[in-house]
């Protein structure tokens, strides 16, 4: 069963009674000629990834070569004055402190890119820590997220060059939040929900990075789709559902993707690149890198 | 697609383009040469000559050329390594015309040895070498490779495979290009299973072969990048 739709995983995962994860899983060990134990362990190696990613941000230490960005986790981390409360705080904080490290040249898992590879970290550590949840269980979240990623590349694409970030970010908010609900013990049709109602408050979203780097606006990106699957997924886990179901809104950003101007897809050539300040920055990066070679 | 192709690659930061897709173009251009490189001058094409800075692109390639995978972490001090691995660089912008806009050109040396091969970082941190010296390539790095250099004469395509054959190789791509009819052919064979020495060089010492490289796969190998 070669996953193609977010319709076909509730399906198949209904019909087996199990989980959205438990029909990925199936489906990996397949594919890959391995037992299913051997792709679990494999994918508990990628969460340990993420989480030494998450340690490394937070201690405060990242910087990028470009000296743009780092530093925001900790200071999320260690406020004072938090009005979100600890969940979304620790999920803010955990995604910036990923992208972070990604944008500093540290090791990161890309899920589903590098410019996105915060958003699953932020909320399955986030939500595993308020569950309790152990080791398996956070990497079986990992496989929601894996089938609606699939789902997306598909039917539609991945790419910010192709997509915008909507792609990027918005793919992976899709992913967390389903991914979130069945780690919260929601059903795979609530899975499916969730990812639908992130993905669809992700439509239109530009890729505009200033210098052409991954990292303004994209840190903070990570952060807000990491906010946003959590917001998905508890409106799905009350039982909310999307009018439009989580294949049509895929194609739908497919769609939309389609018709973003070029300058508008990863070429650093509209929205906030090109805004003054945007230009000015990247003047700067670029006076740095020519005088330095 | 697989599932740790969607969470994954396991890489160094910031660009699976520009960053990892760097480093195993870089990698690929070693094995083809065969060897460490004495001397690399790495040509930067469009947004690789643009952003390639701000992305750590030239730390990324001069890692692949000492052997780091994109998942090293020390690709950050690639430049101490290669001085401290008698590896001179050097980066120089170059137009390569109408070509995909992340491409590399690196022209290599080792001794008596030198090549030139050109490729292309062409998403997601997938990779296509596309020329290696004056020839036209498609080698994806998603296989072992074989790349034979030989003169151009009836009979040397069948007389390889037939040696792969017997020891149970399949080849899974072929592709043969060459100056002109009867001077020197490169040959590229994208196999499923890894090439054993001795095969290598019975094939290696046929009269009209000039060269055989092995080329490992750079992407997709089993048990994951953490390795």
């Amino acid at each position: 069963m070669k996953i193609t739709s977010v319709a076909q995983l509730v399906e198949a995962a209904n019909a087996r009674g199990c989980s959205i994860a438990e029909v990925v899983i199936a489906e990996e060990a397949r594919v890959s000629g391995s037992q299913p134990s051997q792709v679990m362990d494999r994918m508990v190696g990628v969460l340990q990834v993420m989480r030494a990613a998450v340690e490394r941000g937070l201690s405060g230490e990242v910087r990028s070569r470009s000296g743009l960005t780092g530093g925001d986790a900790a200071r999320v981390w260690g406020t004072n004055r938090s009005l979100a409360g600890e969940t979304i705080n620790h999920a803010i904080s955990r995604a910036l402190a990923v992208s972070e490290v990604n944008a500093g040249m540290g090791k990161i898992v890309a899920a589903p890119t590098a410019g996105s590879s915060g958003v699953l970290p932020g909320v399955i550590l986030t939500i595993g820590e308020q569950l309790g949840a152990d080791e398996t269980t956070m990497a079986r979240a990992l496989f929601t997220a894996a089938g609606i990623g699939l789902a997306i590349g598909a039917q539609a694409t991945l790419s910010g060059a192709e997509g915008g970030c909507q792609a990027e970010c918005g793919s992976a908010a899709a992913m967390a939040a389903a991914a979130a609900v069945e780690m919260a013990g929601g059903t795979p049709e609530q899975a499916a929900q969730a990812a639908a109602i992130a993905l669809k408050s992700s439509l239109g979203l530009v890729c505009d990075p200033v210098a052409g780097l991954v990292e303004i606006p994209c840190v903070k990106r990570n952060a807000l789709s990491a906010v946003n699957a959590l917001a998905a997924a508890e409106m799905a886990l009350a039982g909310v559902k999307s009018a439009i179901p989580a294949d049509e809104v895929i194609q739908a950003m497919g769609e939309v993707g389609r018709m973003l101007p070029e300058a508008l897809r990863e070429t650093a050539r509209g929205g906030l690149a090109q805004t003054p300040t945007g230009r000015r920055i990247a003047e700067e990066v670029m006076g740095r890198n020519s005088g330095g070679q | 697609m697989s599932v740790f192709d969607m969470i994954g690659p396991i890489m160094i930061g910031p660009s699976s383009s520009h960053t990892a897709g760097a480093a195993r173009l870089g990698q690929l251009a070693r094995s083809i040469l065969g060897g460490q490189p004495v001397r690399a001058r790495i040509l930067l094409h469009g947004s690789f000559a643009e952003t390639g800075a701000g992305h750590g692109t030239d730390l990324a390639l001069v890692a692949g050329l000492l052997g780091l995978g994109p998942d090293d972490e020390r690709i950050v001090d690639a430049f101490q390594l290669a001085d401290a691995a008698g590896l001179q660089y050097n980066f120089e912008r170059v137009d390569l015309g109408r070509v995909h806009p992340n491409t590399v050109r690196f022209v290599l040396e080792a001794g008596d040895r030198r090549v030139m091969v050109t490729g292309s970082s062409v998403g997601g941190g997938r990779v296509l070498v596309t020329a290696i010296d004056q020839f036209p390539v498609e080698l994806s790095g998603e296989y072992d490779a074989l790349v034979v250099s030989y003169l151009d004469q009836p009979g040397v395509i069948s007389k390889i495979s037939s040696l792969l054959a017997m020891d149970n190789v399949n080849i899974a791509q072929m592709r043969v290009s060459r100056a002109e009819k009867g001077a020197r052919a490169l040959m590229i064979l994208e196999v499923d299973q890894p090439v054993a020495d001795e095969v290598q060089r019975i094939i290696g010492r046929l009269p009209v072969i000039d060269a055989l490289v092995a080329i490992p796969r750079v992407i997709g190998q089993k048990g994951g990048e953490t390795e």
